[in-house]
């Protein structure tokens, strides 16, 4: 702690940070542009310049830029000096002289960081009278916007995109006031994070091209807090809409989770929700029915029937509890395969029953050594990999501390760290975006990738079985990784499902186990397929194949299948034969998929953004989503149709359940393991000052013209029983409670920038404390039960294929595939294998391969990888067209085309 | 009493002073030409809409009758998809055309648009663009502004340099 004294009133503030982040913590007011809190300082804008005193007799002091200087004790500053004043005024004015007349057909304007800063110094007339330099944009693709003539050369998107996002198509061009900001040549962004140039650029050079499409005003949006609903991390979102549609995905802070980033697929997944092709109205037998008479139809289908209810892992606790409650618990089935099903249980079992804690993503960021085993990570969860993009500097970081140099002082810091990376392991079936600051990388199949696993716990943990027959050079490496996961301090082991394979999972925990023993900081992160995977798990429930049997056994004849594509969790053939045995197919979803157009009855669910749900992501926290707006037509919650349906087909229990609340608080009561997620959020009552948090800014426009071409006369609002937020601009424009900020915004600040205020010190946790809940401790001091039984050899057969996933962060998302911009970045099928099978084959890039796998036969350009091992080919998970589930498995070479 | 009687008396002398009343409709009255009536959204002088959607005026609007959807032609240039008033809210305090920074929205002196129903106070963008610039003739903004249009290029904007060719090397 130390004292410093701004203005000439003492403060008690944190020593070592600097002043900028100091006094923005403090709640002053003071422009910036060039620092970042999760990136540093550089000084290069200028523009947060202070006063400095010698001491207090000092009447002169010296400008200096207060992003650059640390905080010592007893220092006295001057935010308000005339001086200063005058100084960041001239600066930002210098900073515009070439910035456009542009602010009228700017998407940044409103919640513009620039805009924000200009008032806030008071800079009003332009003085520059020579003519402005101008730029030609590029097209950077789907999701990114570029008008360069905005920029004001501070260099944060360049520091972003490549210093922390590893970028490498992005760059700064020519000199002095030429600078230029883009790529080398016009075409798409590559880097997976890039939609969060939009947030970072504290101008309009870089907007949201998706929102471009439907332009809205930030204080035109209605908005609420979300969850991102396209893997299963859980990032914090914010949702806003307008005239009926959902217009934007921004990110919300969380000092746990996402921090101030999130992925592209998570931006710009959210374009389902307006697609065309939605399911708006109930559908019997094929034709479009009313409300009513579809409740009227399905309450005597369900007397009359034997029903079965399956659930989704992409759907809320809510609606899968309200489903099991409808059917009864004996006839719930986990819309998940077999092998998703047994993993998620695995892995609650691990981090439940074992020792090693499972670390939130901020604390991945600072861990020491990563071993990463079989998850290529920024495409199966992509800010897993930001994260760990982040962790390998924490170790070349301790130096940089140790020479005195400040963590915050980005470009020192990366000048002494230079190329230093701390040591990351990668085991992966191929190569990954992330090998490039990796340490070591293996390549293998998954249960190679096990082996190795098993061979490094045994090097920390010598009551681990070691692999026997263990070639040399494999040795080496499993010795490598043992002693760099021992030498650390916070060592975190990543893993999950996207491989499918257990002793993979199993392998992880060995190690995350072993190193626990010595050292109590181990971290075991472990990924689930879908945004709700673990929430599902935590439930109990049947497997879907027991659902299946129900069926063919003839135990059940109707299905209510809620929010899930089965062809996605079980083999085409099985699930034809399911859905042709069913005497009546139920459908609840939002979005159209092949499981639908086999239903009977089709019910019109709402999406994340039309309804109000709690998911649970792989870190077993339980976040809450709210509606962001009340859906038009008859779409409602999958859990509020459920909840009708039982109170219509007279279900005592569900007739006790009026809204939201009364539903989670049932959860929280009969789900053992989902103990508390009542009390994630405040209840719907909550008001502050009698008042509801509005999901409306302020100056929220045209209410009483956007519906007056319907009817002239304004409807009353609507009110919501779920929240004790409002659907108006009326209510308490204090902080929220943090589990419920709709937007950040805060009286001159109107662009996300206002984080700040939100915060209980610059980048940390929010006041009030991070939302969500976590659900899953580990059991610290328990004795690690290690997997014992080490996998077999991997031994390719001739003839054949190990077919196994490969992950896309476009393409294997079921819905974010719907988004009219990410649908543009889907790559075609195709099934990659190593450069010899292709040889032998006489096979070169792009010609046909015929290959059978889970019975059927596929025919797919190759592409020719050198990281894949022989004998592997690995196949795009979940792409149109491609299977979803039964990987790994062999496959059978059937013919090969050299056209 | 005496106090009636000057009252009276004044009230009197009122017949000889200049008519106020006048025969509306038969005659119709002459309003300077910033009074505040019936809005309209303008031209610039190229025949272009002048406004740019920039949802500005709707912001200002203090009884939020006014709203709007952005979108723009091929070319980049941006206008409003509808533009909406729901005039049976209006109060004419003309706040819009002061937040306007293309001069496309102002009032003008007409408020001859009474309704015996009040649906038919909603104007959509059919019914408030006229042909003409209205008040600020000259004014074009896309002159100004940095972005690109059909027929006006980069650089090609009033006080604008050529584009910068980033790959030269000439300091
Ligand atoms: S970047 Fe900000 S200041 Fe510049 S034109 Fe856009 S909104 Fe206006
Ligand atoms: S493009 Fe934006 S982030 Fe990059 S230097 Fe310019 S203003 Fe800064
Ligand atoms: S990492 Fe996952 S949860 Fe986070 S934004 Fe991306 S898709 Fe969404
Ligand atoms: S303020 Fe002017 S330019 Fe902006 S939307 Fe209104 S009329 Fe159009
Ligand atoms: S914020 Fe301090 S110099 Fe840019």
């Amino acid at each position: 702690m130390a004292t410093l004294y701004i203005d000439n009133q003492p403060y008690e503030v944190t020593s070592g940070n600097n002043l900028l982040e100091t006094c923005l913590t403090l709640g002053f007011d003071l422009p910036y542009f060039c620092w970042h809190p999760a990136m540093g300082s550089v000084g290069a804008c200028r523009q947060c310049a202070i006063k400095v005193y010698k001491d207090e007799n000092d009447k002169k002091g010296k400008l200096v830029m207060s992003c650059m200087e640390p905080v010592t004790n007893n220092q006295r500053i001057s935010i308000t000096d005339a001086e200063a004043k005058e100084f960041r005024e001239e600066i930002i004015g210098w900073l515009m002289t070439n910035h456009p007349h542009d602010c009228a057909v700017c998407d940044e304007g409103g919640s513009c960081h620039l805009q924000d800063m200009t008032v806030m110094t008071g800079h009003s007339y332009r003085k520059f009278r020579y003519k402005k330099r101008t730029h030609i944009n590029q097209n950077l693709g789907p999701f990114i916007n570029h008008e360069m003539n905005r920029c004001i050369q501070c260099y944060r998107c360049v520091r972003f995109y490549n210093d922390y996002a590893g970028g490498k198509d992005f760059d700064v061009f020519a000199s002095r006031n030429n600078v230029y900001f883009g790529r080398h040549e016009d075409g798409v962004l590559e880097n997976e994070f890039s939609g969060n140039l939009s947030e970072v650029c504290p101008t309009g050079v870089f907007t949201d091209k998706t929102l471009k499409q439907h332009y809205t005003r930030k204080w035109d949006l209605t908005m609420a807090p979300s969850v991102c609903q396209h893997c299963s991390l859980g990032c914090n979102t914010i949702a806003g809409e307008r005239y009926g549609s959902l217009r934007m995905i921004a990110n919300r802070y969380h000092g746990e989770v996402n921090g101030y980033f999130i992925c592209d697929r998570g931006r710009f997944g959210y374009e389902f929700v307006n697609a065309p092709d939605r399911v708006r109205q109930p559908v019997l037998n094929g034709k479009t029915v009313g409300r009513d008479e579809i409740m009227e139809e399905i309450k005597k289908r369900l007397k009359e029937s034997k029903v079965i209810g399956i659930g989704s892992p992409r759907a809320s606790i809510q609606s899968n509890f309200a489903l099991k409650a409808l059917v009864g618990k004996n006839n719930f089935y986990h819309g998940v395969s077999e092998n998703e099903h047994d993993m998620a249980e695995l892995a609650i079992q691990i981090l439940k029953e074992g020792p090693a804690r499972t670390p939130s993503l901020k604390e991945v960021e600072s861990a020491d050594a990563i071993f990463i085993m079989g998850e290529d990570l920024t495409n199966s969860s992509p800010m897993l990999a930001l994260a760990v993009r982040q962790a390998v500097r924490v170790k070349p970081m301790k130096e940089v501390i140790q020479a005195n140099i400040p963590d915050w002082h980005d470009y020192a810091a990366r000048e002494f760290v230079q190329e230093k990376k701390g040591p990351l392991y990668s085991a992966t079936i191929h190569g990954t975006k992330l090998d490039d600051i990796a340490a070591q990388t293996h390549y293998a199949a998954p249960d190679e990738i096990a082996r190795l696993g098993f061979a490094v716990a045994h090097r920390i943990d010598s009551s681990v079985p070691d692999v026997e027959n263990y070639p040399d050079e494999l040795k080496k490496l499993a010795d490598t990784i043992a002693e760099g996961l021992k030498k650390a301090e916070r060592p975190v082991v990543i893993s999950g499902l996207s491989s499918e394979s257990e002793s993979v999972m199993k392998a992880a925990a060995n190690v995350a186990w072993a190193l626990n023993k010595s050292n109590k900081n181990t971290g075991l992160v472990l990924t689930m397929l879908e945004c709700n995977s673990l929430g599902l798990a935590m439930m109990g429930g049947g497997k879907l194949d027991g659902a299946f049997n129900a069926i063919l056994h003839s135990h059940a004849d109707t299905a209510i299948i809620m929010e899930n594509d089965l062809y996605r969790h079980g083999s085409t053939a099985t699930v034809d034969k399911f859905l042709k045995m069913c005497r009546q197919i139920i459908v609840l979803d939002h979005t159209p998929n092949p499981t639908m157009s086999k239903a009977h009855v089709i019910i019109p669910a709402g999406t994340f953004a039309e309804s109000d749900g709690t998911l649970v992501n792989n870190e077993g926290r339980a976040q809450r989503f709210f509606q962001v707006y009340e859906a038009t037509d008859v779409i409602q919650e999958s859990w509020r149709w459920l909840l009708n349906m039982g109170v219509n087909a007279g279900n005592e229990r569900m007739s006790h359940w009026k809204n939201f609340e009364d539903i989670t608080k049932a959860i929280s009561d009969e789900e053992p393991m989902l103990k508390g997620v009542e009390t994630i959020t405040p209840p719907a009552t909550y008001r502050v000052a009698g008042q509801r948090i509005p999901r409306e800014p302020h100056r929220y426009s045209g209410r009483t013209a956007m519906n007056a071409h319907l009817n002239v006369s304004e409807p009353k609002p609507p009110e919501d029983p779920d929240s004790s937020l409002s659907y108006t601009m009326e209510g308490y424009r204090g902080l929220a409670p943090s589990s419920m900020i709709p937007y950040f915004w805060s009286p001159g600040w109107n662009s996300v920038q206002s984080v700040n205020k939100y915060q209980q010190e610059v980048a940390g946790h929010l006041r009030g404390g991070d939302p969500g809940l976590r659900l899953i401790e580990a059991n610290k001091n328990t004795e690690p039960n290690y997997f014992m039984s080490v996998p077999e050899f991997f031994q390719p057969i001739a003839g054949h294929f190990w077919v196994v996933w490969t992950h896309h962060i476009y393409g294997s998302d079921e819905l974010s595939n719907k988004s009219a911009s990410v649908s543009q970045r889907v790559p075609k099928p195709y099934v990659m294998i190593n450069p010899k099978d292709a040889e032998e084959l006489k096979l070169t890039e792009g010609q046909l391969l015929s290959f059978e796998v889970l019975k059927d036969v596929y025919e797919l350009p190759v592409r020719i990888n050198n990281t894949i091992p022989a004998g592997l080919a690995a196949m795009p998970y979940a792409l149109e067209g491609m299977p979803a589930t039964g990987l790994p498995e062999w496959g059978i070479i059937k013919s090969v085309d050299r056209k | 009493m005496f106090s009636i009687i000057q009252s009276m008396w004044l009230t009197f002398l009122h017949m000889f002073h200049k008519r106020e009343t006048i025969q509306y409709p038969e005659e119709k009255i002459k309003l300077p030409a910033r009074w505040r009536g019936r809005i309209v959204l303008t031209r610039d002088p190229d025949g272009g809409e002048r406004c740019v959607g920039c949802y500005l005026c709707a912001a200002a609007c203090p009884v939020d009758c006014i709203s709007l959807q952005a979108t723009e032609d091929e070319y980049g240039r941006r206008y409003p998809e509808f533009f909406r008033i729901n005039f049976s809210r209006c109060i004419f305090c003309g706040y819009c055309e002061e937040a306007c920074p293309t001069y496309a929205i102002q009032l003008i002196p007409d408020f001859e648009m009474c309704e015996y129903n009040r649906q038919n106070l909603v104007y959509e963008k059919a019914d408030l663009l006229v042909n003409g610039q209205g008040k600020y003739p000259g004014y074009n903004y896309y002159k100004v502004a940095g972005l690109a249009i059909k027929g006006k290029g980069k650089g090609q904007g009033e006080n604008e340099e050529q584009p910068v060719d980033v790959k030269s090397l000439i300091p």
